[in-house]
């Protein structure tokens, strides 16, 4: 069985069939890209998966389990993280306390009222070394508004990805960030993934981008899931090429 | 701030660590602060301070410290969970009229009683009223704090047979510590040194326990949802419950100031319960500056002497808490605490 597998997804708002009958599966270990034009529904289906939003039909099960009407919290305890395109964060709180958050919250620390979060040796050394991983280690005292877009989306990455996830859902992590940059973030998260053992599902519009990081890519288009394959195989497709490759 | 070691006073304050190294000086000033309210009562007739020490100004200090209790419980919501609650009347006065009743049906006269009392009936009354208000946000919680809060006034105001209506009830002399200190003749005597203490002990607690709950995981998650809901939910924290947990435990505290008004005023009546009791909360916190942890304390302390003062001085006292109010949200957001921090980075920039 896949890690995830989502069947007959639907999702409209109002006359817009955002999302419109698709079937998506993600495999243990497997980094999938997920692309198409804007509005072809990929934040959607992201939204959908994380339980941001719930479908008007279909399923979606995550390690055998059904959770398509399970919270957002109870996902992210079953192991589905997901990062934001407009990046959330807590703006106020230091890098070390963003990543720290999810840290505590994902230990069942944050219940802890008559405890300084600094006594927590653990939770700071294991932030302290995510903010490395994410080369944002210099800026662990600046407060979340304070940090440069490029940083910010590392940071929201490193958010989701502090929460040890099996799946992560990134959307468009480099998205708004100059073009040196996003080298920068795909490395990390390719190279974080991969060493975690983890299953990523990437929204990118960057076609070099994709070409390079993914084990698969899916091809939305109006709500649709319009072609996937391997990158070789994407590649050749002329759809896509008149999709998608075409306008660019 | 170039090694990694966090600066521990990070803990008291809501902004940043590197925020926290200039408020340091405050720290030390806060410190010393104590220490002399510790002596007060000792110094009077000692030089350029000794005037503090009259028992008026004792008294007068107790007023500013139960307020600053109040105060720093309120701001759990306002500075830390993103919340302006305009109903913390409730539980001040709610707590003062569970003395008070106390008093006349039950005939207890001991102040650990009142206590008891207070706390348990906030903690209820926040318990009810935030399992409506936290459902929402924004000015719909803020409104609805105000209309329930409303009612317990009305109900205040409409049973006299059991509260007195406006004339209040009357709250003796308790006895402390379980009757270990009992009521002396001097009332005036009791309530500017051995109640003083008594106020002071618990002021120092309940900043203490407060302060930790501020720099606790638990508050961190409120400034989490502070900051970002959203985001606070996409990392596991169950939003609605902690608000609820935050609301609670700032009524809490705020029932335990109550309870300590209640025999210093020597009468609970129903403008502690009214709604503008609650924007006098809003106003020492905002006054004293509500991003910092410490605001408040300064808040509560500073407004007591306000309305002390100005009351005597003239009959548009409100007007003037009016203006002051514009003021402070014009041009000092960060209320006393900031023109603090602005003055000592002024002192190392001019160093």
């Amino acid at each position: 069985m896949p890690l995830l597998f989502a069947q007959g997804l639907r999702k409209s708002f109002g006359e817009t069939r955002a999302v419109d009958g698709v079937d998506f599966l993600v495999e243990s270990e497997e980094l999938v890209s997920l692309v198409g034009s804007n509005g072809a529904g990929k934040t959607t289906l992201v939204n959908l998966l994380s339980g941001l939003l719930v479908p008007d039909a279909g399923s979606i099960a995550f390690q055998d389990a059904d959770i398509t009407a399970v919270p957002v919290r109870d996902r992210i305890k079953a192991g589905i993280a997901r990062s934001f395109q407009l990046v959330n964060l807590f703006d106020q709180l230091s890098a070390l306390d963003n990543v720290r958050l999810a840290i505590f919250s994902r230990d069942g620390t944050t219940r802890q009222v008559l405890r300084l979060a600094e006594r927590n040796r653990h939770a700071r050394e294991e932030a302290l070394e995510i903010l490395r991983d994410f080369g944002l280690e210099d800026k662990w005292d600046t407060p979340a508004a304070g940090l440069a877009q490029g940083e910010r989306k590392l940071l929201d990455v490193a958010l989701a990805y502090a929460l040890r996830p099996k799946l992560i859902l990134l959307d468009e992590p480099t998205s708004g960030v100059g073009t040196r940059e996003k080298g920068t973030i795909m490395d990390a998260v390719a190279q974080l993934v991969q060493a975690r053992g983890l299953a990523a599902v990437i929204v990118e519009h960057d076609m070099d981008v994709v070409f390079t990081y993914s084990h698969r890519i899916v091809m939305m288009h109006q709500g649709k899931v319009l072609a996937e394959g391997t990158p070789e195989q994407i590649r050749a497709d002329e759809r896509v090429a008149t999709a998608l490759l075409g306008k660019a | 701030m170039s090694s990694v070691q966090h600066s521990p006073d990070a803990a008291l304050t809501l902004g940043t660590a590197r925020d926290a190294h200039r408020i340091r000086p405050a720290l030390w000033y806060t410190a010393a602060l104590a220490l002399l309210a510790l002596l007060l009562p000792f110094l009077e007739g000692v030089p350029v301070i000794g005037w503090l020490a009259s028992p008026f100004q004792r008294i007068q200090l107790t007023y500013g410290l139960v307020f600053s209790i109040a105060a720093l419980a309120f701001n759990l919501l306002l500075g830390y969970t993103g919340l302006l609650s305009f109903g913390h009347a409730a539980f001040f006065g709610g707590a003062a009229y569970a003395a008070g009743l106390l008093v006349k049906y039950l005939h207890v006269y001991s102040m650990e009683g009142f206590l008891l009392a207070g706390l348990t009936s906030a903690l209820v009354l926040a318990a009810v009223f935030g399992s409506v208000c936290v459902r929402y946000t924004r000015i719909f919680f803020s409104i609805l704090t105000l209309a329930l809060s409303q009612v317990l006034w009305a109900l205040a105001l409409k049973f006299f047979w059991i509260t007195n209506g406006t004339d209040g009830l009357s709250i003796p002399t308790p006895t402390l510590l379980w009757g270990l200190v009992g009521t002396s003749g001097d009332k005036v005597r009791f309530l500017s040194f051995t109640y003083y203490y008594y106020v002071l002990v618990i002021f120092f607690v309940c900043v203490a326990v407060m302060g930790v709950i501020a720099a606790s995981p638990f508050g961190k998650a409120l400034q989490a949802i502070r900051d970002n809901e959203v985001r606070a939910q996409f990392v596991g924290i169950g939003v609605r419950r902690y608000r609820w947990y935050a609301f609670v435990i700032s009524g809490a505290f705020t029932g335990v100031a109550g309870a300590l008004f209640a025999p210093l005023n020597g009468l609970t009546t129903p403008d502690i319960l009214h709604w503008t009791f609650s924007g006098k909360i809003v106003f020492m916190t905002v006054l004293g500056g509500f991003k910092s942890f410490i605001g408040p304390i300064l808040g509560g302390i500073a407004y007591n002497y306000l309305e002390t003062y100005v009351i005597k001085t003239t009959e548009y006292w409100q007007m003037l808490l009016g203006i002051i109010l514009v003021a402070l949200v014009l041009v000092m957001p960060r209320g006393i605490v900031g023109v603090f921090a602005w003055g000592s980075r002024r002192e190392q920039r001019n160093r």
